[in-house]
């Protein structure tokens, strides 16, 4: 009964002091470095030569500045998506909805852009991005309000709140001769599709040459440092941390934890909705419901909050490495690099950093526990 | 008299020493257990008798040392392995399944006859019942362990270690959960087991209970072994004040509060309840009609089982809780109902039972902790930024006096519980209130905290404030308060006098009786 025990003794031992901040940061890193391992294997298994693929994904993504636009093209929505839920999920509230408040972002953006679009970029452009987050945001506070007064799950009226918003879109769109839809000409009846927006509300693009930036992309950065300020240096996101932390002391301290709560979901939906609106102003210009749609940038964009650990910095690099790997998934289509294997290798990294948290907490011994440690 | 107890070691542990990375658990300790006998292990927090108690029930193996039961060396890898050896323990927190019977309790994992498939029930019961009998801890067979009290379930599960052949029984704080009187019972149970052979290894804090039911004491010091002392017959004449400075290392008051001086101020209006009625999170009524009145620089302790509604009675007084019913005055002022920061600004501090649950956030730093109430007056901020100097600053200090193991950019969570409470206390005293509500001032504490504890008590008292101690330590109680209320079923059934009080009487008054106009 008592020898069956393993040769090698492996141990985890709780933190008692605080984590070292190099643990922190580098779990995650080599979490992501062991979901590459598997993946190896997946691709030797598939009967690939992981070399070719790998190198192939490289050149698709960093290897010269053509590429590298590229991959913040695919990294310019995930990395709002992924601050939508990462500022919900760091004060733990689980906002699945970035998905539908992205589509909602999308629709009021493309709605701005129609109506006064050609007035010009510098009303336009504002005034997408300011109705997309009012829309968003309203569209949060569904399941915000439904959580806070009334204790609904958030996690399942936001989640079934993206397939309402998917089926307007659809609506839009298909199956009605909305505001959206371009009933001009004999084509529009063939292939339904939206109407193009504007030239003058076309986003610009920083850069020159064949390297350029999204501008939904600064404005990423941007919101990501301001959300870095908003949690760790205002005594709003002091309250929104202490009521995260434990919601029993943010009442016994007198927090309004309800008004807190509604606060977050209404920031997460705006940000999320902003992805929407950089979609339509950036890149297609139209509002497109299978665009929007098949790439689930909404549900990516939680993959990309857990990988930075919630930290609104720390979504800007991963951020860019999932935006890396999809645009491999994209413009390497080939024998040696099958697109499905962006979704897989997405799922291998969640599943790595969400198991490599257990080293943040504990401390892992190898061995026997030795005679002798210095005290 | 039943036969001559066996008086050979039991259990021993010798020259044991267990290292964790940085600290030295236990250092070369020797403990001996004699079949028969109660010893009791008394220490502070951290002192090391949870180590020591690990390693003699398998969860841990020690560094350096070896462990024998019956003078026979062993090597035990699990809990397992020390139940194959008769070495139980009971936990503080049970491990019994609420919705099955005390019988499936005590058999679940086991078999009375070897078979793994058929579970006999009557003979189970038949088997727990005739323990039970045996060792005179009455509890039914049949009953579901969620119908059952407290008390119950600590027989149940000593009844269980019993059932599987226990000889070492090691029992961690048993009392913390029990009533006076269900405490009472226990020594009964723990003395019966002794004569009849068994070893029990009592783990406590609490002198008196300590010197009520042990044969010997160990006490450990900073995973040293200070010394083992043989009470005998002469349990009255050991020194309390001796075992305590073996276990400190230092003289420690452990004495009454003088209350000489404040008499003149008893006039002031402090506190002043008045009809107050609270009902709970179900729903239920928790608190019935409480009339209190508590001048400035008194204390008043407010003792009973927990579970009577004190819990409920201390959330709606400090505001955290809405009441149903009533009024709450701070210094002669009306306090609204359910808002704690009119509570805050009327002059109430509040240091709740539940320290971790609400009183303080594990995830945050103790700066950050110790401005919760105080971070909206603007002194911390510029614009709607925190000053994190100005935070650390005040943590500096208002930390200054408590000897606090971490800084101020320490995370709560991985505080001790004494270190917790000061970090508490301090947040709380740091608006000098004129009202402090504190209940289980110094549960789970060690004495040494326990004493700093009970002197900012005294000084908060002294220096004016109405003080509310709500405690189930009804000696602490006497020590400290002024007058005693007890609280029984969401009433006060009586208020006596500190000084000279009947504790038969207070018992009485725990239990619901009444106390005569």
């Amino acid at each position: 009964m008592s020898a069956i025990l393993p040769a090698i003794p492996i141990r985890l031992e709780k933190r008692t002091e605080r984590t070292p901040s190099w643990v922190q940061a580098a779990t995650p890193v080599g979490a992501f470095l062991f979901a590459f391992v598997i993946v190896t294997v997946i691709l030797l298994a598939g009967g690939h030569n992981p070399l070719q693929s790998y190198n192939a994904m490289l050149q698709a993504s960093v290897t010269s500045t053509s590429a590298i636009s590229q991959t913040l093209v695919s990294a310019t929505p995930l990395l709002l998506t992924g601050l939508a839920a990462a500022v919900a999920f760091r004060m733990g509230i689980w906002n699945i909805g970035g998905e539908g408040q992205l589509y909602i972002g999308a629709i009021c953006a493309s709605g701005v852009a129609l109506a006064i679009g050609a007035h010009g970029i510098g009303l336009a452009l504002p005034a997408m991005i300011l109705a997309a987050m009012v829309g968003g945001a309203l569209w949060a506070a569904i399941p915000g309000l439904l959580r806070a007064y009334l204790n609904a799950n958030e996690i399942l009226t936001s989640l079934m709140l993206n397939y309402t918003a998917g089926l307007l879109l659809d609506w839009l769109i298909n199956d009605s001769n909305s505001y959206w839809r371009d009933t001009s000409g004999a084509s529009a009846y063939l292939v339904a599709h939206g109407k193009t927006i504007p030239g003058a509300a076309n986003w610009p693009a920083i850069g020159g040459g064949n390297f350029s930036v999204p501008f939904g992309f600064l404005v990423g950065l941007v919101l990501a440092a301001l959300l870095f300020v908003l949690v760790r240096h205002t005594w709003l996101g002091y309250q929104l941390r202490v009521t995260a932390d434990n919601p029993g002391v943010g009442r016994y301290a007198g927090m309004a934890s309800k008004r807190n709560f509604v606060i977050v979901m209404l920031l997460s939906g705006a940000i999320a909705a902003i992805a929407g609106a950089s979609q339509v102003g950036d890149f297609t210009h139209i509002l497109d419901p299978t665009g929007l749609q098949s790439p689930q940038y909404g549900y990516t964009g939680i993959v990309v909050a857990a990988l930075g650990r919630y930290n609104p910095l720390a979504v800007v690099i991963s951020a860019l490495l999932l935006g890396a790997i999809t645009n491999a998934g994209i413009n390497v289509q080939s024998a040696t690099f099958p697109q499905s294997l962006t979704g897989v290798i997405e799922g291998i990294i969640l599943f790595c950093v969400l198991g490599s948290e257990i080293f943040s907490r504990y401390r892992v011994r190898v061995g026997a526990e030795k005679a002798t440690v210095a005290a | 008299m039943p036969n001559e107890p066996d008086r050979r070691v039991a259990l021993a542990a010798y020259a044991v020493t267990k290292r964790f990375p940085g600290v030295v658990a236990n250092d070369n300790v020797d403990f001996e257990v004699l079949g028969g006998e109660v010893h009791a292990l008394l220490g502070e927090n951290g002192s090391g008798k949870t180590t020591l108690c690990k390693m003699l029930t398998g969860m841990y193996q020690p560094t350096a040392g070896r462990i024998e039961v019956d003078g026979k060396s062993v090597v035990m890898h699990s809990p397992a392995d020390a139940h194959h050896n008769g070495i139980f323990m009971v936990h503080q927190h049970f491990s019994l399944v609420e919705r099955l019977t005390v019988a499936e309790n005590v058999m679940l994992g086991w078999s009375l006859d070897g078979s793994r498939i058929r579970f006999k029930r009557r003979k189970a019961e038949q088997e727990v019942a005739r323990l039970a009998e045996q060792y005179e801890m009455p509890v039914d067979a049949g009953k579901m362990i969620g119908d059952l009290s407290i008390g119950e379930r600590q027989r149940v599960e000593i009844l269980k270690a019993l059932c599987r052949g226990a000889r070492v029984l090691i029992l961690d704080e048993p009392t913390t959960v029990l009533t006076p009187q269900e405490a009472e019972r226990l020594f009964a149970s723990v003395r019966g087991l002794a004569k009849a052979g068994n070893s029990v290894i009592f783990i406590s804090h609490k002198l008196h209970e300590v010197l009520a039911v042990s044969d010997r004491v160990s006490v450990l010091r900073r995973g040293v072994m200070t010394g083992t002392v043989e009470l005998g017959d002469h349990a009255a004449a050991v020194d309390r004040k001796e075992l305590a400075r073996m276990m400190v290392g230092r003289e420690i008051e452990l004495g009454r509060r003088q209350r000489a001086a404040r008499a003149q101020e008893a006039a002031t209006a402090g506190l002043e309840i008045k009809e107050l009625v609270v009902h709970n999170d179900l729903g239920t009524l928790a608190v019935d009609r409480i009339n209190l009145n508590v001048a400035a620089g008194e204390v008043l302790g407010v003792a009973g089982v927990a579970g009577n509604g004190q819990r409920e009675f201390a959330e709606a007084i400090a505001g955290v809780r809405p009441r149903s019913g009533g009024e709450v005055f701070v210094g002669g002022t009306p306090v609204r109902s359910g808002r704690p920061l009119a509570a805050l600004a009327a002059g109430m501090a509040f240091v709740p039972e539940d320290r971790m649950g609400i009183g303080l956030a594990s995830g945050i730093d103790v700066a950050e902790n110790l401005v919760l109430k105080s971070f909206r007056t603007g002194a911390f901020s510029r614009g709607p930024l925190i000053r994190r100097g100005r935070v650390v600053d005040n943590a500096n200090t208002l930390l200054s006096g408590y000897e606090l193991r971490g800084g101020p950019s320490s995370l709560v969570g991985q505080l001790s519980g004494g270190n917790a409470q000061k970090v508490l206390l301090a947040r709380e005293m740091a608006s000098q209130p004129k009202v402090l509500v504190i209940a289980a001032p110094t549960r789970g504490l060690d004495v040494g905290v326990t004493e700093t504890v009970r002197k900012l008590i005294a000084e908060a008292a002294d220096s004016g404030t109405a003080v509310v101690m709500i405690s189930e330590d009804l000696d602490e109680v006497l020590d400290l308060a002024d007058r005693v209320a007890v609280m029984s079923g969401g009433r006060i059934t009586g208020i006596v006098d500190a000084e000279g009080a009947d504790v038969e009487e207070i018992g009485l008054l725990m239990m619901g009786q009444e106390q005569a106009a």
